[in-house]
Protein backbone atom coordinates (compact mmCIF):
# COMPACT_ATOMS: atom_id res chain seq x y z
CA UNK A 1 0.00 0.00 0.00
CA UNK A 2 1.24 3.49 -0.83
CA UNK A 3 1.26 5.39 2.42
CA UNK A 4 1.83 9.00 3.31
CA UNK A 5 5.05 9.77 5.17
CA UNK A 6 4.50 10.96 8.76
CA UNK A 7 3.92 14.68 9.28
CA UNK A 8 2.46 17.08 11.79
CA UNK A 9 -0.92 18.39 10.68
CA UNK A 10 -1.77 22.02 11.37
CA UNK A 11 -5.26 23.47 11.02
CA UNK A 12 -4.94 27.25 11.49
CA UNK A 13 -8.16 29.23 11.78
CA UNK A 14 -7.09 32.25 9.75
CA UNK A 15 -4.68 33.20 6.97
CA UNK A 16 -2.34 35.14 9.28
CA UNK A 17 -1.77 32.07 11.45
CA UNK A 18 -1.31 29.87 8.38
CA UNK A 19 1.41 32.17 7.02
CA UNK A 20 3.04 32.40 10.44
CA UNK A 21 3.30 28.61 10.72
CA UNK A 22 4.64 28.35 7.17
CA UNK A 23 7.27 31.01 7.87
CA UNK A 24 8.25 29.38 11.17
CA UNK A 25 8.95 25.98 9.61
CA UNK A 26 10.35 27.26 6.31
CA UNK A 27 11.22 24.50 3.84
CA UNK A 28 9.76 21.83 6.16
CA UNK A 29 6.23 23.16 5.66
CA UNK A 30 3.72 22.95 2.85
CA UNK A 31 0.13 24.12 2.53
CA UNK A 32 -2.58 21.67 1.56
CA UNK A 33 -5.98 22.59 0.14
CA UNK A 34 -7.86 19.67 -1.47
CA UNK A 35 -4.85 17.37 -1.28
CA UNK A 36 -5.41 15.86 -4.72
CA UNK A 37 -2.00 17.01 -5.98
CA UNK A 38 0.05 17.11 -2.77
CA UNK A 39 -0.95 13.76 -1.26
CA UNK A 40 -0.19 11.66 -4.37
CA UNK A 41 3.13 13.51 -4.60
CA UNK A 42 3.84 12.79 -0.94
CA UNK A 43 2.95 9.12 -1.38
CA UNK A 44 5.52 8.93 -4.18
CA UNK A 45 7.96 10.89 -2.00
CA UNK A 46 8.24 13.80 -4.41
CA UNK A 47 7.58 16.06 -1.47
CA UNK A 48 7.90 15.04 2.16
CA UNK A 49 6.98 18.06 4.29
CA UNK A 50 7.27 17.37 8.02
CA UNK A 51 4.65 20.07 8.62
CA UNK A 52 1.45 20.11 6.57
CA UNK A 53 -0.70 23.20 6.97
CA UNK A 54 -4.33 22.55 6.08
CA UNK A 55 -6.40 25.49 4.89
CA UNK A 56 -9.72 23.76 5.56
CA UNK A 57 -10.58 25.91 8.61
CA UNK A 58 -9.66 29.31 7.14
CA UNK A 59 -13.13 30.78 6.48
CA UNK A 60 -12.06 33.63 4.20
CA UNK A 61 -10.67 31.13 1.69
CA UNK A 62 -14.05 29.45 1.21
CA UNK A 63 -15.98 32.53 0.06
CA UNK A 64 -17.14 33.60 -3.38
CA UNK A 65 -18.33 37.12 -4.03
CA UNK A 66 -19.33 39.38 -6.89
CA UNK A 67 -17.65 42.70 -6.07
CA UNK A 68 -19.36 46.08 -6.50
CA UNK A 69 -17.46 46.75 -9.72
CA UNK A 70 -18.66 43.43 -11.18
CA UNK A 71 -15.48 41.43 -10.70
CA UNK A 72 -15.80 37.92 -9.29
CA UNK A 73 -13.63 37.06 -6.32
CA UNK A 74 -13.13 33.38 -5.57
CA UNK A 75 -11.52 32.03 -2.40
CA UNK A 76 -8.69 29.58 -2.90
CA UNK A 77 -10.51 26.77 -1.04
CA UNK A 78 -13.62 26.84 -3.24
CA UNK A 79 -13.87 23.37 -4.74
CA UNK A 80 -13.83 22.88 -8.47
CA UNK A 81 -17.29 21.24 -8.31
CA UNK A 82 -18.71 24.29 -6.51
CA UNK A 83 -17.27 26.51 -9.22
CA UNK A 84 -18.46 24.25 -12.01
CA UNK A 85 -22.07 24.53 -10.86
CA UNK A 86 -22.01 28.18 -9.78
CA UNK A 87 -24.68 29.83 -11.98
CA UNK A 88 -22.89 33.21 -12.12
CA UNK A 89 -19.79 31.53 -13.51
CA UNK A 90 -21.71 29.65 -16.17
CA UNK A 91 -23.58 32.80 -17.18
CA UNK A 92 -20.69 35.25 -17.31
CA UNK A 93 -17.48 33.22 -17.49
CA UNK A 94 -18.39 30.34 -19.79
CA UNK A 95 -14.80 29.81 -20.97
CA UNK A 96 -13.44 29.60 -17.44
CA UNK A 97 -16.35 27.38 -16.32
CA UNK A 98 -15.51 25.06 -19.21
CA UNK A 99 -11.84 24.96 -18.18
CA UNK A 100 -12.85 24.01 -14.61
CA UNK A 101 -15.09 21.24 -15.92
CA UNK A 102 -12.21 19.87 -17.98
CA UNK A 103 -10.08 19.29 -14.88
CA UNK A 104 -9.59 15.63 -14.05
CA UNK A 105 -12.69 13.71 -12.86
CA UNK A 106 -15.89 14.61 -10.97
CA UNK A 107 -14.58 12.81 -7.87
CA UNK A 108 -11.35 14.81 -7.89
CA UNK A 109 -13.24 18.04 -8.61
CA UNK A 110 -15.32 17.33 -5.48
CA UNK A 111 -12.08 17.45 -3.50
CA UNK A 112 -9.74 19.70 -5.49
CA UNK A 113 -9.84 23.47 -5.11
CA UNK A 114 -9.23 26.38 -7.46
CA UNK A 115 -6.25 27.53 -5.36
CA UNK A 116 -4.69 24.09 -5.56
CA UNK A 117 -5.24 23.89 -9.30
CA UNK A 118 -3.61 27.29 -9.83
CA UNK A 119 -0.54 26.05 -7.95
CA UNK A 120 -0.49 22.53 -9.43
CA UNK A 121 3.00 21.06 -9.55
CA UNK A 122 4.58 20.85 -12.99
CA UNK A 123 4.59 17.36 -14.48
CA UNK A 124 6.95 15.20 -16.51
CA UNK A 125 7.04 11.54 -17.59
CA UNK A 126 10.39 11.19 -15.82
CA UNK A 127 9.12 12.77 -12.60
CA UNK A 128 5.53 11.60 -12.09
CA UNK A 129 6.53 8.04 -11.36
CA UNK A 130 6.91 5.91 -8.25
CA UNK A 131 9.93 6.42 -6.01
CA UNK A 132 11.36 3.06 -7.08
CA UNK A 133 11.01 3.90 -10.78
CA UNK A 134 12.78 7.21 -10.30
CA UNK A 135 15.45 5.64 -8.13
CA UNK A 136 16.20 3.18 -10.92
CA UNK A 137 17.24 6.05 -13.20
CA UNK A 138 18.98 7.86 -10.33
CA UNK A 139 16.21 10.47 -10.28
CA UNK A 140 15.99 13.65 -12.31
CA UNK A 141 16.93 17.21 -11.42
CA UNK A 142 13.41 18.04 -10.19
CA UNK A 143 13.89 15.38 -7.48
CA UNK A 144 17.60 15.65 -6.86
CA UNK A 145 19.76 18.74 -7.35
CA UNK A 146 22.79 17.01 -8.88
CA UNK A 147 20.81 14.76 -11.25
CA UNK A 148 20.33 15.41 -14.96
CA UNK A 149 17.18 16.27 -16.89
CA UNK A 150 16.18 13.06 -18.68
CA UNK A 151 14.15 14.88 -21.31
CA UNK A 152 17.04 17.11 -22.37
CA UNK A 153 20.15 15.54 -20.80
CA UNK A 154 22.43 18.46 -21.75
CA UNK A 155 20.04 21.04 -20.33
CA UNK A 156 20.93 23.04 -17.22
CA UNK A 157 17.22 23.47 -16.43
CA UNK A 158 14.13 21.34 -15.75
CA UNK A 159 11.51 21.08 -18.50
CA UNK A 160 8.59 19.75 -16.46
CA UNK A 161 5.32 20.89 -17.96
CA UNK A 162 2.69 23.35 -16.76
CA UNK A 163 -0.34 21.05 -16.47
CA UNK A 164 -3.14 23.02 -14.83
CA UNK A 165 -6.28 23.65 -16.89
CA UNK A 166 -7.18 26.83 -15.08
CA UNK A 167 -3.83 28.60 -15.49
CA UNK A 168 -3.76 29.34 -19.27
CA UNK A 169 -7.23 30.89 -19.24
CA UNK A 170 -6.81 32.93 -16.05
CA UNK A 171 -3.54 34.32 -17.42
CA UNK A 172 -5.25 35.15 -20.73
CA UNK A 173 -8.16 36.80 -18.87
CA UNK A 174 -5.71 38.87 -16.80
CA UNK A 175 -7.23 37.63 -13.57
CA UNK A 176 -5.63 38.85 -10.37
CA UNK A 177 -4.13 36.71 -7.64
CA UNK A 178 -4.13 37.76 -3.99
CA UNK A 179 -1.26 36.52 -1.86
CA UNK A 180 -0.93 36.75 1.92
CA UNK A 181 2.62 37.03 3.21
CA UNK A 182 4.38 37.90 6.44
CA UNK A 183 4.25 41.59 5.47
CA UNK A 184 0.58 41.59 4.55
CA UNK A 185 -1.34 41.13 1.33
CA UNK A 186 -0.31 41.82 -2.24
CA UNK A 187 -2.12 41.43 -5.53
CA UNK A 188 -0.42 40.38 -8.76
CA UNK A 189 -1.49 39.58 -12.30
CA UNK A 190 -1.98 35.88 -13.04
CA UNK A 191 0.92 35.90 -15.52
CA UNK A 192 3.25 37.19 -12.80
CA UNK A 193 2.68 34.20 -10.53
CA UNK A 194 4.47 31.84 -12.91
CA UNK A 195 7.91 31.55 -14.48
CA UNK A 196 9.58 29.40 -17.12
CA UNK A 197 11.23 26.76 -14.95
CA UNK A 198 10.01 23.24 -14.22
CA UNK A 199 11.25 23.32 -10.63
CA UNK A 200 10.79 26.95 -9.55
CA UNK A 201 7.60 27.40 -11.55
CA UNK A 202 6.09 29.87 -9.09
CA UNK A 203 7.37 33.37 -8.35
CA UNK A 204 5.76 33.59 -4.92
CA UNK A 205 7.69 33.02 -1.72
CA UNK A 206 7.11 29.54 -0.22
CA UNK A 207 5.28 30.92 2.81
CA UNK A 208 3.06 33.21 0.75
CA UNK A 209 -0.48 31.92 0.73
CA UNK A 210 -2.70 32.20 -2.35
CA UNK A 211 -5.92 33.48 -0.81
CA UNK A 212 -8.11 34.64 -3.69
CA UNK A 213 -8.39 34.88 -7.43
CA UNK A 214 -10.33 37.77 -8.93
CA UNK A 215 -11.82 37.47 -12.41
CA UNK A 216 -12.41 40.67 -14.41
CA UNK A 217 -15.94 42.05 -14.63
CA UNK A 218 -17.93 40.83 -17.62
CA UNK A 219 -17.53 43.28 -20.47
CA UNK A 220 -16.34 43.62 -24.04
CA UNK A 221 -14.21 40.48 -23.82
CA UNK A 222 -14.67 36.79 -24.34
CA UNK A 223 -12.43 33.97 -23.18
CA UNK A 224 -12.15 30.32 -24.14
CA UNK A 225 -10.18 27.21 -23.22
CA UNK A 226 -9.48 24.17 -25.33
CA UNK A 227 -7.82 21.05 -24.01
CA UNK A 228 -6.02 18.23 -25.77
CA UNK A 229 -5.69 14.90 -23.97
CA UNK A 230 -5.98 11.19 -24.70
CA UNK A 231 -9.17 10.48 -22.73
CA UNK A 232 -12.17 12.70 -22.11
CA UNK A 233 -11.63 12.43 -18.37
CA UNK A 234 -8.76 12.03 -15.89
CA UNK A 235 -5.93 13.21 -18.11
CA UNK A 236 -3.86 16.32 -17.62
CA UNK A 237 -3.68 18.57 -20.67
CA UNK A 238 -0.92 17.84 -23.15
CA UNK A 239 -1.98 21.09 -24.73
CA UNK A 240 -4.30 23.64 -23.14
CA UNK A 241 -5.07 26.81 -25.07
CA UNK A 242 -6.42 29.76 -23.10
CA UNK A 243 -7.54 32.71 -25.20
CA UNK A 244 -9.12 36.03 -24.34
CA UNK A 245 -10.06 38.71 -26.85
CA UNK A 246 -11.26 42.26 -26.16
CA UNK A 247 -13.54 43.69 -28.85
CA UNK A 248 -14.43 47.25 -29.89
CA UNK A 249 -18.08 48.03 -30.63
CA UNK A 250 -17.57 47.32 -34.34
CA UNK A 251 -16.01 43.90 -33.66
CA UNK A 252 -12.38 44.95 -34.08
CA UNK A 253 -10.05 43.14 -31.70
CA UNK A 254 -8.52 45.68 -29.33
CA UNK A 255 -6.42 43.30 -27.31
CA UNK A 256 -5.62 39.60 -27.54
CA UNK A 257 -4.08 37.22 -25.02
CA UNK A 258 -3.33 33.65 -26.02
CA UNK A 259 -1.58 31.27 -23.62
CA UNK A 260 -0.35 27.77 -24.34
CA UNK A 261 -0.50 25.35 -21.42
CA UNK A 262 1.04 21.90 -21.52
CA UNK A 263 3.63 23.14 -23.97
CA UNK A 264 6.28 24.44 -21.59
CA UNK A 265 6.94 25.04 -17.92
CA UNK A 266 4.54 27.99 -17.79
CA UNK A 267 1.50 29.13 -19.78
CA UNK A 268 3.45 30.62 -22.66
CA UNK A 269 2.15 33.60 -24.58
CA UNK A 270 1.67 32.98 -28.31
CA UNK A 271 3.00 36.47 -29.02
CA UNK A 272 2.95 36.34 -32.82
CA UNK A 273 -0.65 35.09 -32.74
CA UNK A 274 -1.64 37.95 -30.43
CA UNK A 275 0.05 40.54 -32.67
CA UNK A 276 -1.72 39.23 -35.75
CA UNK A 277 -5.13 39.53 -34.10
CA UNK A 278 -5.00 43.09 -32.78
CA UNK A 279 -6.68 45.76 -34.91
CA UNK A 280 -8.56 43.25 -37.07
CA UNK A 281 -11.90 41.49 -37.12
CA UNK A 282 -12.10 37.82 -36.26
CA UNK A 283 -12.64 36.38 -39.72
CA UNK A 284 -12.11 32.72 -40.64
CA UNK A 285 -8.97 33.72 -42.56
CA UNK A 286 -7.53 35.61 -39.59
CA UNK A 287 -8.30 32.70 -37.27
CA UNK A 288 -6.41 30.30 -39.56
CA UNK A 289 -3.45 32.68 -39.91
CA UNK A 290 -3.28 33.45 -36.18
CA UNK A 291 -3.56 29.74 -35.36
CA UNK A 292 -0.70 28.85 -37.72
CA UNK A 293 1.52 31.41 -35.98
CA UNK A 294 1.24 29.38 -32.75
CA UNK A 295 3.26 26.48 -34.18
CA UNK A 296 6.61 28.05 -33.25
CA UNK A 297 5.99 28.95 -29.59
CA UNK A 298 4.51 25.50 -28.84
CA UNK A 299 7.75 24.18 -27.38
CA UNK A 300 6.63 20.60 -26.93
CA UNK A 301 9.12 18.09 -25.57
CA UNK A 302 8.95 14.34 -25.21
CA UNK A 303 7.84 14.35 -21.58
CA UNK A 304 4.05 14.07 -21.68
CA UNK A 305 1.51 11.72 -23.19
CA UNK A 306 1.05 11.65 -27.00
CA UNK A 307 3.65 12.08 -29.72
CA UNK A 308 5.82 15.16 -29.39
CA UNK A 309 5.78 16.17 -33.09
CA UNK A 310 2.07 15.56 -33.44
CA UNK A 311 1.39 17.75 -30.40
CA UNK A 312 3.32 20.59 -32.00
CA UNK A 313 1.53 20.07 -35.31
CA UNK A 314 -1.95 20.27 -33.75
CA UNK A 315 -1.17 23.40 -31.73
CA UNK A 316 -2.25 25.72 -34.59
CA UNK A 317 -5.54 23.82 -34.95
CA UNK A 318 -6.26 24.04 -31.24
CA UNK A 319 -5.38 27.73 -31.11
CA UNK A 320 -7.64 28.39 -34.09
CA UNK A 321 -10.52 26.52 -32.43
CA UNK A 322 -9.99 28.43 -29.18
CA UNK A 323 -10.08 31.72 -31.09
CA UNK A 324 -13.23 30.68 -32.91
CA UNK A 325 -14.87 30.00 -29.54
CA UNK A 326 -14.21 33.67 -28.64
CA UNK A 327 -16.63 34.84 -31.31
CA UNK B 1 10.54 12.05 11.42
CA UNK B 2 9.43 9.73 14.23
CA UNK B 3 5.94 8.31 14.11
CA UNK B 4 3.56 10.89 15.63
CA UNK B 5 1.30 9.98 18.54
CA UNK B 6 -2.07 8.46 17.83
CA UNK B 7 -5.21 10.51 18.20
CA UNK B 8 -8.52 9.16 19.40
CA UNK B 9 -11.63 10.15 17.48
CA UNK B 10 -15.15 8.99 16.79
CA UNK B 11 -16.21 8.56 13.18
CA UNK B 12 -19.78 8.30 11.97
CA UNK B 13 -19.66 5.53 9.39
CA UNK B 14 -22.88 4.23 7.84
CA UNK B 15 -24.78 5.88 10.66
CA UNK B 16 -22.85 4.14 13.42
CA UNK B 17 -20.18 5.62 15.70
CA UNK B 18 -16.71 4.08 15.51
CA UNK B 19 -14.15 5.13 18.09
CA UNK B 20 -10.69 4.68 16.65
CA UNK B 21 -7.09 5.51 17.62
CA UNK B 22 -4.94 6.34 14.59
CA UNK B 23 -1.90 8.38 13.60
CA UNK B 24 -2.94 11.69 12.05
CA UNK B 25 -1.24 11.12 8.69
CA UNK B 26 -3.43 8.09 7.92
CA UNK B 27 -5.89 8.39 5.09
CA UNK B 28 -9.58 7.65 5.51
CA UNK B 29 -9.03 4.55 3.35
CA UNK B 30 -6.38 3.20 5.72
CA UNK B 31 -8.49 3.87 8.80
CA UNK B 32 -11.63 2.35 7.28
CA UNK B 33 -9.86 -0.81 6.17
CA UNK B 34 -7.23 -1.31 8.85
CA UNK B 35 -8.75 0.16 12.01
CA UNK B 36 -12.46 -0.44 11.42
CA UNK B 37 -12.02 -3.58 9.24
CA UNK B 38 -14.48 -2.14 6.73
CA UNK B 39 -12.68 -3.76 3.82
CA UNK B 40 -15.51 -3.27 1.33
CA UNK B 41 -13.78 -0.07 0.27
CA UNK B 42 -10.93 -1.20 -1.96
CA UNK B 43 -7.46 0.21 -2.39
CA UNK B 44 -6.27 0.46 -5.96
CA UNK B 45 -3.86 3.06 -7.29
CA UNK B 46 -3.99 5.10 -4.06
CA UNK B 47 -3.11 8.15 -6.10
CA UNK B 48 -6.58 9.31 -7.16
CA UNK B 49 -6.45 7.68 -10.56
CA UNK B 50 -8.82 4.69 -10.34
CA UNK B 51 -11.81 5.49 -8.12
CA UNK B 52 -12.14 2.10 -6.44
CA UNK B 53 -11.76 3.68 -2.98
CA UNK B 54 -14.74 6.02 -3.52
CA UNK B 55 -16.82 6.67 -0.41
CA UNK B 56 -19.31 9.42 0.39
CA UNK B 57 -18.46 12.12 2.90
CA UNK B 58 -21.55 14.12 3.83
CA UNK B 59 -23.17 12.71 0.70
CA UNK B 60 -20.41 13.76 -1.70
CA UNK B 61 -18.44 11.02 -3.42
CA UNK B 62 -14.72 11.44 -2.76
CA UNK B 63 -11.60 9.32 -2.97
CA UNK B 64 -10.82 7.94 0.48
CA UNK B 65 -7.17 7.38 -0.51
CA UNK B 66 -6.68 11.16 -0.69
CA UNK B 67 -8.75 12.26 2.31
CA UNK B 68 -7.01 12.41 5.65
CA UNK B 69 -8.99 10.51 8.28
CA UNK B 70 -8.75 13.51 10.63
CA UNK B 71 -10.62 15.58 8.04
CA UNK B 72 -13.53 13.11 8.08
CA UNK B 73 -14.08 13.27 11.85
CA UNK B 74 -17.48 14.81 12.58
CA UNK B 75 -18.74 14.09 9.09
CA UNK B 76 -21.11 11.44 7.87
CA UNK B 77 -19.10 8.77 6.04
CA UNK B 78 -20.93 6.25 3.86
CA UNK B 79 -19.19 3.15 2.55
CA UNK B 80 -20.39 0.27 0.42
CA UNK B 81 -21.16 -1.70 3.58
CA UNK B 82 -23.93 0.79 4.34
CA UNK B 83 -25.87 0.24 1.10
CA UNK B 84 -27.57 -3.04 1.93
CA UNK B 85 -30.20 -3.20 4.63
CA UNK B 86 -29.40 -6.37 6.57
CA UNK B 87 -29.45 -9.15 4.01
CA UNK B 88 -31.51 -7.07 1.55
CA UNK B 89 -29.35 -5.62 -1.18
CA UNK B 90 -30.03 -2.08 -2.34
CA UNK B 91 -31.72 -1.86 -5.79
CA UNK B 92 -28.43 -0.63 -7.24
CA UNK B 93 -26.61 -3.72 -5.95
CA UNK B 94 -29.38 -6.04 -7.13
CA UNK B 95 -29.32 -4.58 -10.61
CA UNK B 96 -25.52 -4.70 -10.82
CA UNK B 97 -25.65 -8.39 -9.88
CA UNK B 98 -28.57 -9.23 -12.20
CA UNK B 99 -27.03 -7.59 -15.23
CA UNK B 100 -23.50 -8.89 -14.77
CA UNK B 101 -22.23 -5.38 -14.17
CA UNK B 102 -19.57 -6.72 -11.81
CA UNK B 103 -17.04 -9.11 -13.27
CA UNK B 104 -13.86 -9.19 -11.24
CA UNK B 105 -15.71 -6.85 -8.87
CA UNK B 106 -12.75 -4.79 -7.74
CA UNK B 107 -14.11 -1.48 -9.03
CA UNK B 108 -17.67 -2.30 -7.90
CA UNK B 109 -17.68 -0.72 -4.40
CA UNK B 110 -16.40 2.57 -5.81
CA UNK B 111 -18.83 2.50 -8.70
CA UNK B 112 -21.72 1.74 -6.34
CA UNK B 113 -20.85 4.70 -4.13
CA UNK B 114 -20.48 7.11 -7.06
CA UNK B 115 -23.72 5.84 -8.64
CA UNK B 116 -25.57 5.96 -5.31
CA UNK B 117 -24.60 9.62 -4.90
CA UNK B 118 -25.83 10.34 -8.42
CA UNK B 119 -29.21 8.67 -7.83
CA UNK B 120 -29.74 10.58 -4.59
CA UNK B 121 -29.42 13.84 -6.56
CA UNK B 122 -31.01 12.78 -9.80
CA UNK B 123 -33.77 10.17 -9.91
CA UNK B 124 -33.88 10.09 -13.70
CA UNK B 125 -30.31 10.44 -14.95
CA UNK B 126 -29.60 10.33 -18.67
CA UNK B 127 -26.95 7.99 -20.03
CA UNK B 128 -24.60 10.98 -20.40
CA UNK B 129 -25.18 12.04 -16.79
CA UNK B 130 -24.37 8.51 -15.64
CA UNK B 131 -21.20 8.49 -17.73
CA UNK B 132 -20.21 11.85 -16.25
CA UNK B 133 -20.85 10.69 -12.66
CA UNK B 134 -18.69 7.60 -13.23
CA UNK B 135 -15.96 9.42 -15.15
CA UNK B 136 -13.63 8.96 -12.19
CA UNK B 137 -14.13 5.20 -11.77
CA UNK B 138 -12.12 2.82 -13.91
CA UNK B 139 -13.42 -0.65 -14.78
CA UNK B 140 -11.17 -2.92 -16.80
CA UNK B 141 -13.63 -5.82 -17.21
CA UNK B 142 -17.09 -4.79 -18.24
CA UNK B 143 -16.59 -2.12 -20.86
CA UNK B 144 -19.00 -0.04 -18.71
CA UNK B 145 -22.12 -0.83 -20.74
CA UNK B 146 -23.56 -3.30 -18.21
CA UNK B 147 -22.82 -0.82 -15.44
CA UNK B 148 -24.71 1.97 -17.20
CA UNK B 149 -27.65 -0.35 -17.89
CA UNK B 150 -27.71 -1.51 -14.26
CA UNK B 151 -27.80 2.06 -12.99
CA UNK B 152 -30.62 2.92 -15.38
CA UNK B 153 -32.57 -0.14 -14.26
CA UNK B 154 -31.98 0.66 -10.58
CA UNK B 155 -33.08 4.27 -11.13
CA UNK B 156 -36.31 3.06 -12.72
CA UNK B 157 -37.00 0.61 -9.88
CA UNK B 158 -36.21 3.26 -7.28
CA UNK B 159 -38.78 5.51 -8.97
CA UNK B 160 -41.30 2.75 -8.33
CA UNK B 161 -41.49 1.55 -11.91
CA UNK B 162 -41.95 -2.14 -12.59
CA UNK B 163 -38.83 -2.23 -14.74
CA UNK B 164 -37.17 -5.36 -16.08
CA UNK B 165 -33.82 -5.58 -17.85
CA UNK B 166 -34.08 -5.49 -21.62
CA UNK B 167 -33.58 -8.77 -23.50
CA UNK B 168 -30.45 -7.25 -25.07
CA UNK B 169 -29.01 -6.56 -21.60
CA UNK B 170 -29.36 -10.21 -20.62
CA UNK B 171 -28.80 -12.11 -23.86
CA UNK B 172 -27.00 -9.59 -26.03
CA UNK B 173 -28.35 -8.18 -29.27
Amino acid sequence: MLRLPPFTYHTPKNAVDAVRIAKEYGREAMYVAGGTDLYPNMKRRHQTPAQVISLRDVPELHSMEVLEDGRLQIGAMVTLTTLEFYPHLKAHYAGFAHAVREISTPLLRNMGTIGGNLLLDTRCSYYDQSHEWRESIDFCMKSKADAICWVAPGSPRCWAVQSSDSVPIICAMEAEIELAGVDGMRTIKGDDLYQDDGIQYLTKKPEELLTKITLPAPGNWKASYLKLRRRDTYDFPVLGVGACLWFAADGTIEKANVRLGGAGSYAMPATKTEELLVGKKLTDELIAEAGAAAMKPARTMDNTDLDVYWRKKVAPIYVARALKACR
Amino acid sequence: MTEPNKVLATFQVNGEPHEVAFVPHKTLLEVLREEMTLTGTKHGCELGECGTCTVQVDGTPVLSCLVLAVDAVGKNVQTVEGLACGSDLAPLQDCMADLGAAQCGYCTPGILMAADALLKDNVRPTRDEIKEALAGNLCRCTGYLKIFEAIELAAARMRGEDAEPSKESIYGS
